[in-house]
């Protein structure tokens, strides 16, 4: 049977008939549908675990205990799991392990743009990777038998563009291996100095038999055409020299870590100019040109974003579509949706005049304009460190007009730790922890704190406030999101404060199911003088018409109030929805 | 040689519905097919751009510059930012309505409301107030459906292949009143 598929689909599809039968993970762009599909079969044991490094730990788990087992996560993901991953290289695994990593090339959604394959070959662990939906499923099912084969974790890496396209694949039965029994084996899982040393000249030699070994495999192959041009490509970048240059012969590589000499020799003795064109850093490049052979590669080839066909075309033949874009046409960027609780929440901080260390979510737009509150944003959970160092740095009563916010699922991720050492290290910051009872923008995910699992069934809620309260803060009120009389009182208090105190700003996503407010703002053309303080909380419902009064576009207003709390005029009106 | 349709709009038109449809369009007539989706923070009112491209083989999932046969956009201003995607001579379908995006609301600039009357000629172009045609047939949120309709009478597809995928790939209970949109769309009722 054929199906259309997202990339992110076909990997799950992938591993459901490879026989996995564990899977965890953290949701992160684009790598959340992985899971979201995989938790379908009734036959695999999927799970949200509170961050990455968990996740990597409950496969390499259920890998020592004899089954196949996945975690999945996105770039910056890889280097929360790091550490678990990197000593798994040594162990090697029991039942097959896969760690699926998707790049970001292009920052579609995420703050940097790492590549996985230069943190694969830190780590000593095979890296392989398809170009479209159907090898994205067959190389799934590869990597197990290669993990098990070599006994090796091993990475598959995708990146947005791969994962979010649809293509056809064929779909076949689910084939589970023989679960196979667990093996006491110090030497081989238990990663002190005396073991670790020999396991280290293992998988040394382990990365020596597979670039040999693999050399030859499907994995990698070679399309003579043209032997004046050859690329050395792999990945989505492939597709983009079919389609630039189809007379082209190409050797594309699957397996991109540890690198197939074999192959790479035989390509370039067959064809007289060899380029090199892979997304983000020159991984193959440096390797070829240290195995003595000429190549074109970043020198004309950027390491920034996402490449195409046509940014093939231009860099080799010169190629330039004859239409530009046209100039000077406003930019749309992201905004947080009318009726998000988040928006309410900055702009009383923004009355306050307050210094705001923001962390990863929806509401890392409140950066900018017109909400342009936020100053910081680095990794998940380091808002709450951050501001304990700025503390540490300039002391308590510089920070009094200073806050971090962090999301409830970022809380849960990484942020507890943060917050154990803020209580530890008496620091007297204020953490504003923005529960929206969800994990907002990578589409709405549960965690431990929502009451259900990855599978949709009920599961235990962790008490956002009992649990601060255990890790030794004092101070820890709930405030709703759009009491703004109340979360001012309670912003004023708390940073005046000289103790570490939390404020829970509870109010769900407008997003989720069910949470619609019955209400809706209508403007007094009478009443409204067309001041535009309304505007500046940066809802994309408001606008002003040709008469600068305030429009509210209808369709996309939730009816939160907000803009009408603005209004010194009262000239926003709140009208009951009949439902 | 592939047919090549670019879908742009603002995060939460619906831009995906519509390039699934087309993609069900593709797979019932046989065609190898791609579809490149947004998804993530993007999302979140932002710019949003699809790819569709069918035909016997078909390699990578964009579409690129001076390439598309038809560029579907849901609202004006993202008309013109796409507009050199289009081949020469590609047909246009605009939702011609106009959503300001948050740049154009807090001052910082102004919304060129003339923007597409410099690509007159240069393209096929079809302008057409889907979101009040939706509201005619029913319901606001069709209008997806009403522009995608408009951009059939340029495919060469059958309709009752159209309502076919078009029933398999909606939400059930809104079958009927899409088919409705999609109808009134496409026959310019």
């Amino acid at each position: 049977m054929k199906k259309l598929m997202l990339g992110n689909e076909a990997i799950a599809r992938g591993a459901y008939e490879a026989g996995v039968k564990v899977s965890a993970a953290y949701p992160g762009t684009p790598s959340t549908e992985i899971s979201e599909t995989i938790a379908k079969y009734d036959e695999v044991y999927a799970e949200w675990a509170p961050n990455e490094k968990v996740a990597a730990e409950v496969a390499i788990g259920a890998s020592i205990s004899g089954v196949r087992s996945m975690c999945c996560m996105k770039h910056v993901g890889l280097n929360v799991a790091a550490d678990p991953l990197f000593t798994c290289s040594y162990t090697g695994v029991g039942g097959g392990l896969v760690a699926v990593v998707a790049d970001d090339p292009g920052l579609y959604s995420s703050q940097n743009e790492q590549d996985t394959r230069l943190i694969g070959r830190a780590a000593m662990i095979p890296v392989i990777e398809p170009s479209d939906s159907q090898e994205a499923k067959d190389y799934m099912k590869r990597a197990f038998e290669l993990s098990e084969k070599y006994d090796t974790p091993i990475i598959l890496r995708t990146t947005t563009r791969l994962s979010h396209s649809q293509g056809i694949v064929e779909l076949e039965e689910r084939k589970a291996p023989e679960d196979k029994p667990y093996e006491k084996r110090i030497d081989k899982y238990v990663m002190m100095p005396g073991m670790a040393k020999k396991r280290h000249l293992y998988v040394e030699d382990r990365l020596n038999r597979m670039a040999a070994d693999l050399s030859a495999d499907p994995l990698n192959r070679i399309e003579y055409a043209d032997k004046k041009i050859g690329f050395i490509t792999s990945g989505i970048a492939y597709q983009y020299v079919k389609e630039a240059m189809p007379n082209a012969s190409v050797l594309k590589l699957g397996l991109v870590n540890p690198l197939p000499d074999g192959i790479i020799r035989e390509f370039a003795a067959n064809v007289e100019t060899v380029y090199v064109f892979e997304e983000l850093e020159p991984a193959i490049e440096e390797h070829v040109r240290a195995m003595g052979i000429k190549v074109i590669g970043k020198e004309i080839f950027t390491r920034q974003g996402e490449y195409s066909a046509n940014l093939l075309r231009k860099a080799v033949l010169g190629e330039e579509p004859s239409e530009a874009p046209m100039a000077g046409l406003p930019a749309r960027p992201p905004v947080l949706c009318p009726g998000c609780p988040h928006r309410s929440v900055f702009s009383v901080m923004k009355k306050l005049k307050l210094h705001v260390i923001g962390d990863i979510g929806c509401y890392t737009l409140g950066a900018v304009a017109p909400i342009s509150v936020i100053e910081t944003t680095i990794c998940m959970g380091s808002s709450i460190s951050t501001l304990h160092g700025v503390e540490k740095a300039k002391g308590k009563d510089y920070i009094k007009n200073w806050v971090c916010v962090i999301g409830d699922s970022t809380f849960l991720h990484t942020g507890v730790n943060s917050l154990i050492n803020s209580a530890y290290n008496m620091s007297s910051g204020t953490v504003v922890i923005l529960d929206n009872s969800t994990t907002g923008m990578t589409g709405h995910q549960q965690h431990a704190a929502t009451g259900k699992n990855l599978k949709g069934e009920p599961a235990p809620a962790i008490d956002l406030v009992t649990l601060c309260h255990a890790i030794g803060v004092k101070n820890v009120r709930v405030v709703s999101a759009f009491d703004r009389a109340a979360l001012t009182d309670a912003l004023k208090e708390e940073t005046a404060r000289e103790e570490l105190s939390v404020i829970i700003c509870k109010s769900p996503c407008v997003l989720l199911k069910g949470n619609v407010f019955e209400t809706k703002i209508r403007v007094n053309g009478e009443k409204c003088i067309g001041c535009g303080a309304c505007i500046t909380c940066g809802c994309p419902a408001l606008s002003k018409d040709e008469n600068k009064k305030a429009k509210i576009n209808p369709e996309m207003c939730n009816g939160c109030g907000l803009c009408a709390s603005n209004c010194r005029f009262d000239a926003m009106e709140v009208m009951e929805v009949v439902k | 040689m592939s047919v090549n349709i670019m879908i742009v709009g603002v995060g939460g038109q619906g831009t995906l519905l519509t390039s699934r449809i087309l993609g069900g369009i593709a797979i019932e007539k046989g065609y190898d097919v791609k579809l490149s989706e947004v998804h993530g923070m993007a999302q979140r009112g932002g710019s949003v751009v699809t790819f569709v491209r069918y035909g016997e083989q078909v390699r990578e999932p964009i579409v690129e510059e001076g390439q598309a046969d038809v560029l579907i956009a849901f609202e004006r201003l993202e008309a013109a930012r796409y507009h050199h995607f289009l081949k020469k001579g590609g047909v246009m379908i605009v939702n011609d309505v106009v959503i300001q995006p948050i740049t154009v609301i807090s001052g910082a600039t102004q919304y060129p409301v003339d923007v597409l009357d410099s690509l007159e000629g240069k393209y096929k172009i079809v302008k057409v107030d889907a979101n009040e045609i939706a509201e005619r047939v029913g319901n606001q949120r069709v209008f997806n459906t009403v522009v995608l309709g408009v951009a059939a009478r340029f495919m060469g597809v059958e309709k009752e292949v159209w309502l076919k995928v078009i029933e398999n790939t909606v939400p059930p209970k809104t079958v009927e009143i899409n088919k409705k949109a999609f109808l009134t769309g496409l026959e310019n009722r």
